[in-house]
């Protein structure tokens, strides 16, 4: 137990590397850059015009129906990484083959009824 | 003594490939770009073809004023590029280049690498609604649905090689790899390679950023430091993207001749240059053929791939 969260020691000090490089490479570029801000220069960029309206516009979200199928079938393929490893293991073989078929029907049916409602295609 | 040694060797060599290769490929994409398009590419920095310029960049990014506009939500836009940057770092340490020579062996590295990869999009996402600006926030919502759309296929892919290895650990899968996988693992190898340039919103998947409609995305408000940050980031991407492609479908360090690591650098190398080749030869992808080439293309191909892993290893075992 003790080496199987060993391993993982490893990974937390690679990120606290990485967190390292993060405030490393900002602290030297507050050591050697000027800093002279003036309200024109922090406005807000849109093409060199000043901004119309409110930063954050009301635009028409298209890709919500997408979140939903992300939602339902990542659940799904999580399951798929245990499975795997032990999927033709003696014994199992045909049974879990056939389990694996009824998953990807589920799956390919989904899809399919995503496509017949046309969510996949914009109007 | 000897193992906090071993580890911390192990740990150096990493963050200098993470440093290192990033800016390779970089330049790499200068010169091969240049080449395709008829041009000879940066050439004055360093004397010999302009092999200093992305130092130069650096440097000159280094040295510029850090504007952060009044508009913006200062504390998620000053963590974004490191929400970005920081993941590749860490992936990095379960990729095997050689037999042993690996930061360290998770016995779940392919599910960790996933899941880790999939932080990374959040910067962009992260950089997009804390930017103020409304074409930031239109890129952040296009790196959103496209992070979505594309990660299935992704682990669906990805999944096939564990089950065709019977492991999850990276090492694990590239000691039991043999040469027939190669066209057994066809269909999955390319759909891993075509999610993963989405993911990385690499051209023709580059919606998120696309500068000719919404300047430039997420990024679109970054300057300085800060840019750059996001830049290593997307390269710092393609060489982790390339590399998990050589140990899951190529058969990393697998190859006749030459040691092991020569092999996996070459095989990086060759899908690197894919990458450069594919974003100089297609022109962008709408938002919505690139819904629709992941849903209605991707996803099934990678169903198809997962039923002939399945049935051709419970077939022969």
């Amino acid at each position: 137990m003790d080496e199987y969260f060993g391993s993982y020691a490893v990974v937390v000090v690679l990120f606290a590397i990485g967190v390292v490089i993060f405030a490393g490479a900002l602290f030297a570029n507050r050591m050697l850059r000027p800093n002279r801000p003036t309200p024109d220069k922090l406005t807000t960029y849109e093409c060199g015009v000043d901004p119309v309206g409110d930063g954050w516009a009301q635009s028409q979200v298209r890709y919500y129906v997408f979140t939903y199928l992300y939602v339902v079938f990542a659940v799904d393929a999580v399951f798929l990484f245990p499975w795997s490893t032990i999927f033709d293991a003696p014994g199992f073989g045909m049974t879990t083959l056939v389990e694996m078929f009824v998953f990807l029907g589920f799956i390919a049916l989904g899809i399919l009824y995503a496509w017949r409602k046309r969510v996949l295609a914009w109007t | 003594m000897a193992e906090v040694l071993d580890v911390a060797v192990r740990l150096v060599a990493i963050v200098a490939v993470f440093l290192v290769l990033p800016l390779v490929a970089g330049q790499m994409e200068h010169k091969a770009m240049a080449h395709m398009q008829s041009r000879l590419g940066p050439m004055y920095a360093g004397g010999f073809h302009g092999w200093a310029q992305l130092i130069a960049d650096g440097v000159k990014f280094a040295q510029k004023e850090d504007v952060i506009p009044a508009a913006a939500d200062r504390r998620v836009f000053g963590l974004a590029p490191a929400v970005a940057l920081v993941p590749y770092l860490v992936v990095m340490v379960v990729i095997p280049i050689g037999p042993g020579l690996v930061g360290v062996d998770l016995d779940a590295g392919l599910f960790f690498v996933l899941a880790v990869m999939g932080v990374g999009v959040l910067g962009s996402i992260m950089a997009g609604w804390s930017s103020g600006n409304k074409y930031s926030l239109m890129g952040g919502m296009r790196s959103a649905a496209q992070l979505m759309s594309y990660e299935l296929p992704l682990v669906l892919a990805a999944s096939s090689v564990a089950m065709a290895a019977g492991t999850l650990s990276l090492p694990g899968i590239v000691e039991a790899w043999q040469w027939w996988w190669l066209p057994w693992q066809a269909i999955g190898g390319v759909v891993f390679f075509m999610a993963g340039l989405a993911e990385l919103r690499r051209p023709p998947f580059d919606m998120p950023i696309a500068e000719s409609e919404i300047i430039m995305g997420p990024m679109t408000e970054y300057t300085g430091i800060r840019f750059a940050l996001f830049m290593l980031a997307e390269y710092a991407g393609i060489i982790v993207l390339s590399a998990l492609t050589s140990v899951l479908f190529l058969g990393g360090w697998h190859g006749p001749l030459l040691p092991g690591p020569v092999w996996m650098l070459i095989k990086v190398f060759a899908l690197v240059f894919v990458v450069i080749w594919v974003r100089v030869s297609y022109p962008r992808l709408r938002e919505d053929q690139l819904q629709k080439l992941a849903w209605a293309g991707l996803v099934p191909l990678a169903l198809v791939q997962l039923a002939l892993t399945g049935v051709v290893k419970v077939l022969t075992v």
